[in-house]
C-alpha cells in the first residue's frame, strides 16, 4: 500500500466542482452515479407520493387525468434509467475494479462522459413538466400510436432515451473491458465473484437491448415528424410491432435491472453466515440460462395482443420455464444459510428480505407467465403489485442492501446499526403494506394506469396509499443515515465484516485513490 | 355497503380510525364473507366456461405456489432460527453438490410441466372462435366504445353514464359513494342473449385500447387496423360490467363496458326496440331539411357536454397549454368552413369526429360553440351543409 499512497500524492487533480466534472477515477465516478440515482429516487418517489395521494379515495381531488398519467410515465421512467440502473452502474464503478484487484476502470474517459450524460438527458426529461401540453403520458412503454399524441415534449422524450441508451451502452462497455483485461492474476473467470459475474452478464443484455429501444424510439421520431408509418395502420404499418420491438429490449432490461441484485445478494449471504456461497458454479450457469431465456420470452408482456395460438403457447412455456434457473438461486442461497454461522446486520437483512419478498414477486411471475389467467392480470394492479415487488423489495431491496454492506469501505465510517435495522423493518412492512394489497385490488378487476375507480376498489386503495406515504417518509432516514456516514463515525476496519471475504476487503477503508496499483495474486 | 357508508359518513371526509379498524378486521379474518364485500381479495370465477377455466387454473398456479412459499420460507426461517451466532451455531464449510442442484432444477420442471398441461388445455379452448352464433363488433374510441351487431344490423356508442361523468369530474364535490356503479355505468349496455356463443370482434378508431369484462374472460386488445377475436357464452343472465384496459390516453379510467346477458326472447325484443328507436331517430334527424337555431343550439349543447366538454370545459374555457379554449377562439368566431373542417377531422390530440357524430350532431355543436362562451359568430350551421362538406 505505500506504492499506492506515494502514487496519491501525485495524482494532481483539480478541486471544487472541476473534481467531479473532470474526474476519471472509478470511485469518484462511483460516488457520482449512486448520489445522482439516490436524487432521482426521491424525484421518481414524489411523483409515486402524488400518483398515491390522487388514489387514496375515489374521486378526483389533486390532479387532472393527463397529468396523473405524466407522473406514472415519469414515475416509471426516472426510476428505471435514473435510479435504479445508475445505482448498479455506481456500485460497479466501486467495486468491480477493487474486487478484480485493478487500480481502476479500463476506459476512465469514457467513464467520465457516460456519467455526465446522465444529468442532460434527466433535464431533457424532466423539462417536459413545464412545456404547452404537458410531459409525456403514454405510459413509459410509449406504445403507439398513443405516444405520437404526445405535444411539445414528444421529441424531448425521444432524445432522453437516446441519451440514456448511450450512456448505459458505454457503461456497460467499460465494464466489459474492464473485466475481461484488467484482472489480476491468478483471478480467472471462475473465480470472479459473483457481483462481478452478474455485471458481466448484464453488460452484454445491455449492449444487446439498448440499441432495440434506440431504433424502436427512432421510428417514432420518424412517423410523428417525417411522414413515416411504422407503427401506422393507416399508412401501411403495425402497431403491435412496436410492442414486439419494444419489449424485446424491455425484458432484457428487466433482467438488466435484477441480476446485479443477485451479484449483491451472493456477497452479502455468505459474509454473514460465514460460509461459502454454495453452488457457485450452478450460479453463474444459472444467471447466464436466465440471461438466454430473456431474450425469448418478450411476447408475454402483451398476451393480449392478439397473437397465434402456437405464439401464445411458445412464449408460455418459455416464460414459466424461467421459474427454474430463478429457483436454483434461490435455493443456493438458502443452502448457503443452512448450518451457517449467522448474524443480522442491517446489509443481511436486506438481502433475506430480498430472498423473501423477491420470490413473492416470483410467485407473482409465474401466475402471470400462465397465458390464459394471464388474460385476466393483464393490465391490472394485479402486474403492478407483481413488478414492483420484483423491483423495488428486489433490485432496490439489494442497492440498500448493498449501500449498507459497502459504505463503511467507501467512507471508512461505520453506519449507525441502530438506524439502519429501523429503516429495514419500517422499509419491509410499510413496502408490503403499498404493495400487498394491490394483488388483491388487481384481481378484484381494478386496472392499472387509471386516476380514479370504482367504490369496490376504494378500502384497499387507501391502504396502499397509507403504506406508499409511510414507505416514502422511511426512506428519509436512509438519506439521513447515508448522510451521517458520511460526515462521521466509528472507524471501520479493513474487513469491515468478521466473514467477508474478496479482495475488497484487503484494502484499507476507505481504500486509496488507485486500488490496487500492484495487482495483488490471487491463489 | 359502499352506499351505505357514502351517506353515513358524508363527503369525502371518511375517518382514520374507522379505516384502521376495517383493516384489522379484514386482516384478522381473511374469511370469504367479507371478501364479498369491498375487501376483494380473490378473482371471481365469473359466468362463462372460459372465466371459469381461467378461475381453476388462477387458483391451482396459486396453491401450487403457496405450498412451495411455505416449504422454502420454512426452511429459511429454520436456518435463521437455528444457525445464528448467538445460539453458538459454528459454520461448515460445504459449498457444492451436484446431485442436490440436478435434484432443484427437475423437480420444478415437473412441476411447471404439471402446470403447463391444463394451462395449454384452457388455452385452446378459449381460442375457438369457430360456430359462433352471432357476432358482434366493438371499436375503441378516445373514449367510448362503439358496437355493432353484424348480425343483427344494431349499432351504437356506448358512453360513460352522465351521474358517473358528473362526479368523476376534478374536484366535482361529488362524492363517488353516492353515485350508483361508480365509472362501471353507460349509457347503452352491450345487450347479448344468454347460451349462445358470441364471437367478438376487437379493433379501435385511433390507438389501442382493450375490451375487459372480467366475469366473461374476455381481455382482448382492441387494435387500430387490426380486428381481433375472441368469444364468450354467458350462461347467466344478469349485469357484467368491465373497463378498457390499455391505457389510452387522458381519460382511459372512464369508458366502461356494461354486459347485460338477457334471455333469448328478451333480447329479440330489445333487438326490435333498437331499430325501431333507430329508425325513429334518423327520421328525427334529416340532415337535409332545414333547422331552426333554437333547435340546433338544443341539441348543440347535448352534443358539447357529451362529447367535447371533457377537454374544452363546460364553460369554454379549455385547460390552458392542453386544450384550447374556445371562448374566443380563432376558430369558432372565424370563417366557418374552417371550424367544421376542424370538427371532421381533427388536429393532434382533438380527434376527427366524421365518424363519430352525425352531420346534425356536428351541425348542432358548431353553431352551438359560434354563439355561445360570449362568442358572436351568429350563424347558423345547417346539417346539409356539414353532410356535403
Amino acid at each position: 500500500m505505500a506504492h499506492a499512497a506515494h502514487h496519491d500524492d501525485h495524482a494532481h487533480h483539480p478541486t471544487g466542482v472541476m473534481r467531479w466534472i473532470t474526474t476519471t477515477n472509478n470511485k469518484d465516478i462511483g460516488t457520482l452515479y449512486l448520489s445522482f440515482a439516490l436524487l432521482m429516487f426521491f424525484i421518481g418517489g414524489s411523483m409515486a407520493m402524488i400518483i398515491r395521494a390522487e388514489l387514496f379515495k375515489p374521486g378526483l381531488q389533486f390532479v387532472d387525468p393527463q397529468f396523473f398519467n405524466s407522473m406514472t410515465t415519469l414515475h416509471a421512467l426516472v426510476m428505471i434509467f435514473g435510479a435504479v440502473m445508475p445505482a448498479f452502474v455506481g456500485l460497479a464503478n466501486w467495486m468491480i475494479p477493487m474486487m478484480i484487484g485493478a487500480p481502476d476502470m479500463a476506459l476512465p474517459r469514457l467513464n467520465n462522459w457516460s456519467f455526465w450524460l446522465l444529468p442532460f438527458a434527466f433535464t431533457l426529461l424532466l423539462s417536459t413538466l413545464f412545456m404547452p401540453g404537458g410531459a409525456p403520458a403514454g405510459g413509459w412503454t410509449m406504445y403507439a400510436p398513443l405516444v405520437l399524441q404526445t405535444g411539445e415534449a414528444f421529441p424531448f422524450l425521444i432524445f432522453a432515451v437516446h441519451i440514456m441508451g448511450i450512456s448505459s451502452i458505454m457503461g456497460a462497455i467499460n465494464i466489459i473491458a474492464t473485466v475481461f483485461n484488467m484482472r489480476a492474476p491468478g483471478m480467472t473467470f471462475m473465480k470472479l465473484p459473483l457481483f462481478v459475474w452478474t455485471w458481466i452478464i448484464t453488460a452484454f443484455l445491455l449492449i444487446a437491448a439498448m440499441p432495440v429501444l434506440a431504433g424502436a424510439v427512432t421510428m417514432l421520431l420518424t412517423d410523428k415528424f417525417f411522414g413515416t408509418s411504422f407503427f401506422s395502420a393507416a399508412g401501411g404499418g403495425d402497431p403491435v410491432m412496436f410492442q414486439h420491438i419494444f419489449w424485446f429490449f424491455g425484458h432484457p432490461e428487466v433482467y438488466i435491472m435484477i441480476l446485479p441484485a443477485f451479484g449483491i445478494v451472493s456477497a452479502i449471504v455468505p459474509t454473514f453466515a460465514r460460509k461459502p456461497l454454495f453452488g457457485y458454479a450452478s450460479m453463474v450457469y444459472a444467471t447466464a440460462s436466465i440471461a438466454f431465456l430473456s431474450f425469448i420470452v418478450w411476447a408475454h408482456h402483451m398476451f393480449t395482443v392478439g397473437m397465434p395460438l402456437a405464439g401464445e403457447l411458445f412464449f408460455m412455456y418459455t416464460t414459466v420455464l424461467i421459474a427454474v434457473p430463478t429457483g436454483v438461486k434461490i435455493f443456493n442461497w438458502l443452502a448457503t444459510m443452512w448450518r451457517g454461522s449467522m448474524t443480522f446486520e442491517t446489509p443481511m437483512l436486506f438481502a433475506l428480505g430480498f430472498i423473501v419478498m423477491f420470490t413473492i414477486g416470483g410467485f407473482s411471475g409465474l401466475m402471470l407467465g400462465v397465458t390464459p389467467a394471464d388474460f385476466q392480470y393483464q393490465d391490472t394492479y394485479f402486474v403492478v403489485a407483481h413488478f414492483h415487488y420484483v423491483l423495488v423489495t428486489g433490485a432496490v431491496f439489494a442497492i440498500m442492501g448493498a449501500t449498507y454492506f459497502w459504505l463503511p469501505k467507501w467512507t471508512g465510517h461505520m453506519y449507525d446499526e441502530t438506524l439502519g435495522k429501523w429503516h429495514f423493518w419500517l422499509s419491509t412492512i410499510f413496502v408490503n403494506v403499498l404493495f400487498f394489497p394491490q394483488h388483491f385490488l388487481g384481481l378484484a378487476g381494478m386496472p392499472r394506469r387509471i386516476p380514479d375507480y370504482a367504490v369496490q376498489f376504494a378500502d384497499w386503495n387507501m391502504v396502499s396509499s397509507i403504506g406508499g406515504f409511510c414507505f416514502g417518509a422511511t426512506q428519509l432516514l436512509f438519506l439521513y443515515v447515508i448522510v451521517k456516514c458520511v460526515r462521521g463515525g466509528a472507524k471501520a476496519s479493513d474487513r469491515v465484516w468478521e466473514g467477508a471475504e474478496g479482495l475488497e476487503w484487503i484494502l484499507p477503508s476507505p481504500p486509496p485513490y488507485h486500488s490496487f496499483v500492484n495487482p495483488p495474486l490471487v491463489k | 355497503m359502499s352506499q351505505a357508508r357514502g351517506q353515513t359518513m358524508g363527503r369525502g371526509t371518511r375517518k382514520f380510525p374507522r379505516s384502521m379498524a376495517q383493516l384489522i378486521t379484514a386482516l384478522l379474518s381473511l374469511c370469504p364473507a367479507i371478501a364479498s364485500a369491498d375487501w376483494a381479495l380473490n378473482m371471481r370465477p365469473g359466468v362463462t366456461p372460459n372465466s371459469q377455466g381461467i378461475y381453476h387454473l388462477h387458483m391451482i398456479v396459486l396453491w401450487i405456489c403457496v405450498v412451495i412459499g411455505v416449504l422454502v420460507f420454512g426452511v429459511m426461517f429454520y436456518s435463521i432460527l437455528h444457525f445464528r451466532k448467538s445460539r453458538g451455531a459454528r459454520a461448515a464449510h460445504f459449498h457444492e453438490n451436484t446431485t442436490v442442484e440436478i435434484v432443484w432444477t427437475l423437480i420444478p420442471f415437473v412441476i411447471l410441466v404439471c402446470v403447463a398441461v391444463p394451462a395449454t388445455r384452457t388455452l385452446i379452448a378459449m381460442e375457438s372462435t369457430g360456430n359462433a352464433d352471432m357476432t358482434i363488433k366493438a371499436t375503441g374510441y378516445q373514449w367510448r366504445w362503439h358496437y355493432d351487431y353484424l348480425d343483427q344490423g344494431v349499432s351504437f356508442f356506448s358512453v360513460l353514464a352522465e351521474k358517473s361523468n358528473e362526479a368523476r369530474q376534478p374536484r366535482s364535490g361529488i362524492d363517488p359513494h353516492t353515485v350508483e356503479n361508480y365509472l362501471l355505468d353507460v349509457d347503452q349496455p352491450l345487450v347479448v342473449p344468454v347460451g349462445k356463443k358470441v364471437r367478438l370482434l376487437t379493433t379501435a378508431n385511433d390507438v389501442i385500447h382493450a375490451w375487459w369484462v372480467p366475469e366473461l374472460g374476455v381481455k382482448r386488445d382492441a387494435i387500430p387496423g387490426f380486428i381481433n377475436e375472441s368469444w364468450f357464452k354467458v350462461e347467466t343472465p344478469g349485469t357484467y360490467r368491465g373497463q378498457c384496459a390499455e391505457l389510452c390516453g387522458k381519460d382511459h379510467g372512464f369508458m366502461p363496458i356494461v354486459v347485460v346477458a338477457k334471455e333469448e326472447g328478451e333480447f329479440n325484443k330489445w333487438v326490435e326496440d333498437k331499430k325501431a328507436a333507430a329508425l325513429a331517430e334518423a327520421a328525427a334527424n334529416d340532415p337535409n331539411r332545414e333547422w331552426k337555431k333554437e333547435e340546433l343550439m338544443a341539441k348543440g349543447a347535448e352534443v358539447y357536454t357529451k362529447n367535447c366538454a371533457v377537454c374544452h370545459q363546460a364553460d369554454g374555457k379549455g385547460v390552458p397549454g392542453n386544450f384550447p379554449a374556445l371562448a374566443g377562439s380563432e376558430i369558432a368566431n372565424g370563417n366557418v368552413d374552417d371550424h367544421i373542417d376542424r370538427v371532421l377531422f381533427g388536429k393532434n390530440q382533438m380527434p376527427a369526429w366524421k365518424e363519430t357524430l352525425s352531420p346534425v350532431e356536428i351541425a348542432a355543436v358548431i353553431t352551438y360553440e359560434r354563439n355561445s362562451f360570449g362568442n358572436t359568430a351568429g350563424d347558423v350551421v345547417q346539417p346539409k351543409k356539414v353532410a356535403e362538406y
